[in-house]
This record gives structure tokens, C-alpha cells and sequence, in this order.
């Protein structure tokens, strides 16, 4: 067995069972570990698919910030499983049907190549092995589809600015800090230096 | 069989003895570790050392001569005693947390260039790899603080885990500018673009590295990566994450032993790592600042560790001179101030590198 072969196999089987644990572990928390293990195995499989953007991308943004926000929201929960565990077998089929389209849609697309070889040209552009991959993606991203991409950047923006002005609630009794009038004071507009003399007070 | 035998050989092989044809991988990297722990030990004395002498007070000097050996007399000390553990604590995470921490600070030196070529690994996307090593750094910190299941460690921790996020995204501007202008991602090639163009090339005075190096047209993004890096490895002015006068120490409150020397550990390596970083975007890495025969003698790797000596230096007088932040200044500073800062510069610096046809372009003409 070749060495990328063992770690494929070592990434995957980590990968699928913690997948697993995220769903059977007690405490979310665990939970969030064990996706977050998820993903760090996922980065170690697109390494060795040569995929190294991707990779280090699938790590900075999701185990960097998104698993970690998570985890700041799960820590600060007070779970009640009980009360979780009653809709339990309500919910069951529901979640099979939509884990059995998610099953088939990966298989279809893991299969395409033998079902319909004719469909494998046309991918929209054809991967360039000349360049290392954080140039073609750039290319890809930057050069071919510039507009869509930034426009994709822009939707998303306006879905930020829309959640940040709902949720915004000004107190009007609030007391904020204004560094820059603090720096700008100087302390002849505020200090006033009074000779008492003793005994008399002011 | 093949590649067993060949992975053996990279891994250990000695060609002197003849066996293998490379010298064994697992040998440089005990090097690596090993160098970078006993300067470790010496940079949390000469923190402080640096520190006490601001307050005129002579800081550690009992063990060995001017109390050299103090870091190391710390460690027994650590290793020497029982590790306590919560009784309402998540064990295993609860142990997990500072080996996490120690391991990660240590992985993020695999790709470090101390001298031309000399990295564990040489790879493509060595810059990334790094912000992502970093910004894993925070998992340490908030697992520990929750597995402690204690109230000031769980503030600790929450503390940290806004801090750490917020403060990645200045330090990934910060980098983007960088590579902008070197078209690179390659650590190596980072440092030989600063070697090899720049303001001492444009005049004509190649020798005068220093004024090649990035630091100085990319003089405010130095600064915000500097303040930022202090506030990503949770030093102070910026460690509420530990803040003692509020959260008695904060994540590390429940650790004592072996688990708190790790957590140390890792804690320093990572801020030498971070200013590693520093040295490699801004100070020209291994390169000398004046390429003339007194200063080329001295092999790069010497160069590297004085300046990231030098950057920690300022980052153990800004320990001892800036009074902590509040949380709010905190985050005002990193929203407010830092992330439009950065975004203007990833802009301008793109203009200009677009107009002027300037840059390394990743050393293709």
C-alpha cells in the first residue's frame, strides 16, 4: 500500500467516524469537536488530492472562524436533552428522506463519470495542471468569472448589512466613548486651577 | 515495500553510515525543536528580564549566573508537580486543551525559512499555512476554558474566542497587501523578493537591504500587523483572555503542572512565531541588512533570530509599558480601526502595484 493510499484511507475513516460521533455524541459541545475533527480530516483529503488552496482555505474559514463562533454559541447553550430526545422519532423520517437525497445526489455526481462519460467535457473550464492552484483558482475567480464572483460578493454584503440593521437596536440612554474627542481635549478647555486658601474653602 | 524503504530513508536515513541518501528528516525537525525550545526558555527570561528592568527591579537572578537558568528551573518545577484536575472538569478535553495549544504553536514552525531554504517543509501556500496554524491557536484557549467548568476560565475563554477571530482578519489583509506585491505564497520567496527589489534597488543601491525590505512601503500595515499579532497570541496590552485583576488568570485559572507549562509553552512559541512572521514579511527574513562582507559573513539563520529577537523586544516593551485594554477598545480597535485601515491599503497597494507595474510578480519577469 502506497503512502498517499494510507492516508487517504486514514483521513477518510477518521472523517466518516467522527461525522458519525457529531450525531451520536451527548454533549454538543463534543459534538462541535468532533465536526470540527470532520473538517480537519476533510483539508487532509483535499491535500492529497493536491488541492492545497483548498485545503488551508477549508481551515482558516471554517475550523478558524465559523467552527469557532459555533462553538462560542454551543458552549453558551443549556441543552435539555430530554426535551431534545422527545422529537426524536418524530423527526426521524423526515431526516432520512432528506439524508437519503443527499446519499444519492453525491452518488450520481461520484458516478457521473461512468453513466454518462459524454458529460465529463463539459465542464465549464478545463483544469490547467501548468499552474499551481492558487493561480488557476485565481484566474478562475478573478479572470473568468469576475463579475459573477463579485457580484456573489455583493449579494452576500447586502445579506450582512440587512442582518446587522435588524437586529441594531440603539439605547438612547447608552453612554459611548469618543476617542477622538477624548485625544482632541486638551486640559486647558476643562481644568480650571483654583487657589483656596486655608481654611476658608470655596 | 518500495516506498516504505523510501519513507524510511526520509524519514531516517544516514548517509555517512551509509544508509539512506538523505539525511533523515526526523533529525532536522529534533533540531528545529529542540533549538526553539531552549531559546524559548531564554526568551521568557529575557521577557522578564526586559520587563523588571522598566520598573527598575532586577527580576529573576537566583539560578545560574544573572539568573540565566531560571526558565529551566521553572520547568522542573512544572514537571515535578501533581496535575490537578476539576472534579466537575471535562477530563479529557480538559488535558487535550494545553496539549493542542503546545502542539500547534510548534506545527506553524514547519514551514519557517530561518535561512535560504531551511524549512522543514518549502511548501507553495507556506503563508496560508500559517494563518490557518494561527488562527487554530484559539481552539486551545476556548477548550480550555469550557472544560474547566469553572465561571472566570469560561469568561477567559469567551473573551478569547471573539479576540482571536476578530484579529485574524486584519492580519489576513495585512498578508494580502504583502503578497499582492510579491505574487507569491512561498515563505522563501517572500523573503528573496525583499532581498531583491525595492527602494534600495529603484535608487540604485542594492547593497542597502534594509531599505528593500517590506517594512518600509508597507510602513502601516507593519504597525497593524504588529498590534494585531500582540492581540492574536493574547499578549498583553491586549491579554483579557487572562486578564488577572479581573479573571484571576483567566482559561488557565483550573491548570496547574505539566497541562499550565504547556499551555505556557505554546503560548511563547506561538508569539515567537508570530514575530517569525514579522521578520519574514517585513524585515527581509534571513537577508542581511547590508549586503557588504562584515555583515554577508554571518550566516542567515543568525540574522533570522536577531530580528526576531529585536521583534520581540517590542513586543516585551509594549508587555511592560501600554496598560491593559478594555474588551470594547478592543474589538473598537479591531473593527473600527484596523479592518478599513487594511482594506484601503489591500487596495491602494493594488493600484499602485497595477499602475507603476511594480512587484515581484513570484519572480517571473
Amino acid at each position: 500500500m502506497s503512502l498517499p493510499l494510507f492516508f487517504f484511507y486514514l483521513f477518510s475513516v477518521i472523517a466518516v467516524a467522527s461525522a458519525f460521533m457529531v450525531i451520536a455524541s451527548r454533549n454538543p459541545v463534543h459534538s462541535v469537536m468532533f465536526l470540527i475533527l470532520t473538517f480537519v480530516n476533510a483539508a487532509g483529503l483535499f491535500m492529497l488530492a493536491g488541492a492545497e488552496f483548498l485545503a488551508l482555505i477549508l481551515i482558516v474559514v471554517y475550523v478558524g472562524a465559523v467552527a469557532v463562533l459555533f462553538l462560542f454559541v454551543v458552549m453558551m447553550l443549556d441543552v435539555d436533552l430530554a426535551q431534545m430526545r422527545k422529537g426524536l422519532l418524530q423527526y426521524a423520517p423526515i431526516g432520512m428522506v432528506v439524508g437519503a437525497i443527499l446519499l444519492l445526489e453525491l452518488l450520481l455526481a461520484a458516478t457521473s463519470v461512468v453513466v454518462a462519460p459524454e458529460a465529463a467535457g463539459t465542464s465549464a473550464l478545463p483544469i490547467d495542471n501548468t499552474m499551481d492552484n492558487t493561480r488557476a483558482l485565481g484566474q478562475v475567480l478573478y479572470t473568468h468569472y469576475v463579475f459573477l464572483f463579485q457580484s456573489a460578493g455583493a449579494v452576500l454584503l447586502v445579506a450582512m448589512i440587512g442582518a446587522i440593521v435588524l437586529t441594531l437596536r440603539h439605547r438612547g440612554n447608552a453612554k459611548r466613548q469618543d476617542p477622538v474627542r477624548q485625544v482632541a481635549r486638551r486640559a486647558s478647555e476643562t481644568l480650571k486651577v483654583v487657589k483656596v486658601k486655608s481654611g476658608q474653602g470655596l | 515495500m518500495d516506498a516504505l524503504l523510501a519513507a524510511l530513508d526520509y524519514l531516517l536515513g544516514i548517509p555517512v553510515l551509509g544508509w539512506g541518501t538523505h539525511i533523515g528528516f526526523v533529525y532536522k525537525a529534533l533540531l528545529l525543536l529542540v533549538s526553539l525550545l531552549v531559546f524559548t526558555a531564554f526568551i521568557l527570561l529575557a521577557d522578564r528580564k526586559i520587563w523588571a528592568a522598566v520598573q527598575i527591579r532586577r527580576g529573576p537572578n537566583v539560578v545560574g549566573p544573572f539568573g540565566l537558568l531560571q526558565s529551566f528551573a521553572d520547568l522542573i518545577k512544572f514537571a515535578l508537580k501533581e496535575p490537578l484536575i476539576p472534579a466537575g472538569a471535562d477530563k479529557v478535553l480538559f488535558l487535550m486543551a494545553p496539549l493542542i495549544t503546545a502542539t500547534l504553536a510548534l506545527a506553524g514552525w514547519a514551514v519557517v525559512p530561518v535561512d535560504n531554504g531551511w524549512a522543514m517543509a518549502n511548501i507553495n501556500v507556506g503563508i496560508l499555512y500559517l494563518l490557518g496554524i494561527s488562527s487554530l491557536g484559539v481552539y486551545g484557549v476556548i477548550i480550555g476554558g469550557w472544560a474547566s467548568n469553572s465561571k472566570y476560565p469560561f469568561f477567559g475563554s469567551l473573551r478569547a474566542a471573539a479576540q482571536m477571530v476578530s484579529y485574524e482578519v486584519s492580519i489576513g489583509l495585512v498578508i494580502i497587501t504583502v503578497l499582492l506585491c510579491v505574487g507569491s505564497l512561498n515563505l522563501n520567496d517572500i523573503v528573496v523578493a525583499q532581498r531583491d527589489m525595492g527602494l534600495a534597488t529603484t535608487l540604485g543601491v542594492p547593497w542597502l537591504t534594509f531599505l528593500n525590505w517590506f517594512w518600509l512601503p508597507l510602513f502601516p500595515m507593519f504597525v497593524v500587523f504588529y498590534i494585531s499579532a500582540l492581540a492574536e497570541t493574547n499578549r498583553p496590552p491586549f491579554d483579557l483572555a487572562e486578564g488577572e485583576s479581573e479573571l484571576v488568570a483567566g482559561f488557565m485559572t483550573e491548570y496547574s503542572a505539566t497541562p499550565y507549562m504547556l499551555f505556557m509553552l505554546g503560548e511563547y512559541i506561538s508569539i515567537l512565531l508570530m514575530c517569525g512572521m514579522t521578520t519574514i514579511l517585513f524585515l527581509g527574513g534571513w537577508t542581511s541588512p547590508i549586503d557588504l562582507p562584515p555583515f554577508t559573513w554571518i550566516p542567515g539563520f543568525i540574522w533570522f533570530f536577531a530580528k526576531l529577537s529585536l521583534v520581540f523586544f517590542m513586543f516585551a516593551m509594549a508587555k511592560a509599558i501600554v496598560p491593559r485594554y478594555r474588551y470594547d477598545q478592543l474589538m473598537r480597535i479591531g473593527w473600527k480601526v484596523f479592518l478599513p485601515l487594511s482594506l484601503v491599503m489591500v487596495v491602494i497597494v493594488a493600484f499602485v502595484l497595477q499602475l507603476t507595474g511594480w512587484g515581484w510578480h513570484g519572480g517571473v519577469a
